[in-house]
């Protein structure tokens, strides 16, 4: 380990200082999501609106991050403008390793900086840089200046945001490193109301092992480089590989689409010969030019395909590259009826250049569309003639959104819920907690989703279980949804990549943190998880969050898949049920029977 | 006698274990920085991969320009390291003509000894150790 405690940099926007924090308890939140969640409990103010100029934007990593492979992800967390509670986003890219070899476990961004500007920080500098002229300019573009002013090339990471962000939308995301995201829950926003338009963090500290001092990498134990080939082997084995690297992610559009669980057209269809043309083959073969991967893992599940544009005649042609995924493939595909590779890379454009949550941005042009068919929304509000399947008028209408154009896309920018409260429609609004993600798998899924931590489909394994079971069991289904996510609590607090779940099991897990000397996190791994587990629900519980007030809109009552048609009073009831254990959990430790 | 060869950065995907093992293994290090290659993008991950690895020179101008025989020509090209003759002067580092040497804060350098611990760790199969005789036979072109 290179320390036993957390080196933090607080830095103070509007005074432009840092200061470096020495903050304990590593055996009790480990990193990533713990530490995230002991930081806002330090530095949050859970009664106070998320744009409040005194909130934190905090950015962590975990214990093994450069030490193994896929330790990889850097968790956010902030009051989220969706809905003003506590929130997490992750992403990948360099941003671990950068801030790993800058030397924090955490970044916690407080106050407002006076103008726009821009933040670098390394192992040695501290700089907030005046760049009002970067103010406006799209969230690729700005990596282009930020590259000339931040030196550090391959060393670094650039996070940054687009006009969306600067709007304040609750579906702006952080562009990190061009091909990851901060995506959902509106991080993009909290930056903006910071006047942060980017943050370069260049890993430029190196850490000798067996030589002591305050920087030092600590004593590894003999078995660690052994254990670190043992891992890369695993992680690189053949089924790893062929299930991330060859299709990756986008491999799931046909399976789903024959499970009749891939959304079509705002959820009015979970399956549709369409498919055919946005399959992960379809991209691969047609649109894949080569894959890249998040520093510090071999994997290389990131697919980048490309877009071109004729701008002028006589064949004067420009190209981009952009990476998609499966849940890209679904939110700006699928769901708004398109059925090119093609034509959702150029969506996928627009939306990396605006800055937006590619799903909330998905979803919510899907309910615009669908509104605009049942004349809930005029042509003139909407600005497009928005119609399933017109990726034109969609990659158009997503730079709308992000540049909040008149007062609907700023309503929508809220998210459709919110839309639908003025405009009507919320009947049809595909939101579950903030918009959906792509798995129309079932009502374990849509009560998890709706109610889960980060409302992302990442938080539990529901949509598996909802494809491998067809009883209706409320207890069984919920006791499913609480056990898993104990672990994956701990595992985000590794900052692990998800993907890499089926290798860092416990035993694995518990190895890893021993060899660089993390003994009492080896040892209380379970109730270390639980603990953070209960950390994180309590802190969004403090900041408001009430499960029992979560309804799951009328459309997900309407689907069908591969069990048949949605029963909605078996959801109700796990709707219920489940709200009822998150108050458990969340509850505040005074509450709590004394052991 | 072989030397690292970044044969095929084309195919490169930016994870750094290559950089990581090289640190991990031979200089005993956590690292992505403080070792015989590095990663860097070429303006952004747009544009692909560069390796900042040693050409195996021969003979070396970075053995030339060190002051104090830590640096020596290696048979076969590039250098042979002694540390505990290096005074960290800087001067290796400025004489390498490809920016192949890297220098912590403190100054040490950092260069390829061609040793090849870092070839299996890459997953893509971008680097080789290859005999020189055999490279002198075949295009030693050495993609950016």
């Amino acid at each position: 380990m290179i320390r036993d405690h957390f080196r933090v940099l607080v830095m103070d926007l509007a005074a432009g200082k840092g200061k470096v924090a020495k903050i304990d308890g590593r055996d009790e939140v480990a990193g990533g999501s713990g530490l995230a969640a002991l930081l806002f409990n330090l530095y949050g103010l859970p009664d106070r609106p998320w744009d409040d100029p005194a909130q934190p934007f905090i950015l962590a990593i975990g214990p093994l991050t450069g030490y193994f492979p896929l330790m990889s992800k850097t968790v956010a967390a902030f009051k989220s403008p969706y809905h003003d509670q506590y929130a997490e986003s992750h992403a990948g890219g360099r941003s671990a390793l950068a801030l790993r070899f800058a030397d924090y476990d955490a970044l916690v961004l407080v106050g407002r900086a006076a103008r726009p500007s821009v933040l670098v920080v390394g192992s040695r500098r501290v700089e907030l840089r005046d760049a009002q002229f970067l103010w406006g300019m799209d969230a690729l573009n700005v990596a282009k200046r930020l590259r000339q002013m931040s030196g550090g090339s391959g060393h670094r990471s650039i996070l940054r945001i687009g006009p969306a962000g600067e709007n304040r939308s609750a579906l702006a995301c952080i562009n990190v490193d061009t091909y990851r995201h901060f995506g959902r829950l509106g991080s993009g926003a909290v930056l903006g109301a910071k006047n942060v338009k980017a943050v370069a963090i260049r890993g430029d500290a190196d850490f000798p092992f067996d030589q002591g001092g305050a920087a030092c990498g600590g004593t590894v134990s003999k078995d660690y480089p052994k254990l670190f080939k043992e891992i890369h082997r695993q992680l690189t084995d053949t089924q790893m590989m062929s299930k991330y690297h060859n299709l990756g992610t986008a491999g799931n559009v046909a399976a789903l689409n024959e499970l009749k669980s891939l959304p079509w057209r705002n959820l009015q269809q979970t399956t549709d010969p369409g498919v055919e043309g946005i399959s992960g083959e379809r991209f691969a073969d047609e649109t894949l030019l080569r894959n890249t991967a998040c520093a510090g893992c071999p994997v290389g599940c990131v697919h980048i395909g490309f877009v071109r544009e004729k701008f002028m005649a006589d064949n004067r042609w420009l190209y981009r590259q952009v990476s998609y995924d499966y849940e890209l493939i679904f939110a700006v595909g699928s769901m708004l009826g398109v059925t090119s590779a093609f034509d959702v890379l150029r969506i996928v454009d627009a939306v990396e250049k605006q800055g937006l949550d590619v799903m909330g941005a998905g979803v919510a042009l899907a309910w615009a569309t669908e509104a605009l068919e049942k004349g809930l929304l005029t042509p003139g509000q909407v600005l497009e003639p928005l119609a399933f399947g017109d990726a034109n008028a969609y990659a158009r209408a997503v730079e709308h959104l992000g540049r909040a154009a008149n007062e609907f896309y700023r309503d929508l920018g809220r998210g459709a819920l919110v839309a639908a409260d003025t405009y009507g429609g919320a009947d049809f609004a595909c939101v579950l907690g903030q918009e959906m993600a792509g798995y129309a798998t079932g009502e374990l899924y849509f009560v998890a989703q709706a109610l889960g931590f980060r409302h992302s489909h990442l938080d539990s394994a529901a949509y598996s279980w909802d494809q491998k079971h067809d009883e209706k069991d409320v207890d069984k289904g919920v006791e499913f949804l609480v056990a898993d996510e104990s672990g994956r609590s701990f595992l985000t607090s590794m900052v692990s990549c998800l993907f890499a779940r089926g290798v860092y099991k416990d035993e694995l897990l518990a190895q890893a943190l021993e060899s660089v000397g993390y003994t009492a996190l080896a040892r209380n791994m379970a109730q270390v998880g639980e603990h953070i587990r209960r950390l994180r629900w309590r802190t969004r519980f403090a900041t408001g969050f009430n499960p029992e007030a979560v309804r799951i809109p009328k459309r997900f009552t309407e689907v069908s898949t591969w069990k048949g048609p949605v029963d909605p009073v078996y959801m109700e009831a796990l709707r219920r049920a489940y709200a009822k254990r998150l108050r458990e959990l969340g509850k505040p430790l005074e509450d709590e029977a004394p052991a | 006698m072989k030397i690292l060869l970044a044969a095929r950065m084309e195919r490169c995907i930016g994870c750094n274990s290559c950089s990581l093992a090289c640190a991990r293994l031979v200089h005993k290090r956590l690292s992505w920085s403080s070792a015989g290659i590095r990663i860097h993008s070429s303006g952004g991950i747009s544009t692909g991969f560069q390796a900042l690895t040693c050409l195996a020179c021969d003979p070396p101008p970075c053995a030339a320009a060190c002051p104090t025989g830590a640096y020596s020509p290696r048979k076969g090209g590039g250098v042979v390291v002694k540390k505990d003759l290096c005074i960290r002067c800087g001067a290796c580092v400025k004489a390498c003509p490809v920016d192949a040497i890297a220098e912590d804060f403190e100054g040490a350098p950092y260069v390829c000894i061609h040793c090849g611990r870092c070839v299996e760790f890459c997953p893509h199969d971008c680097l080789e150790m290859v005999d020189v005789e055999e490279l002198h036979a075949r295009d030693k072109e050495v993609p950016a």
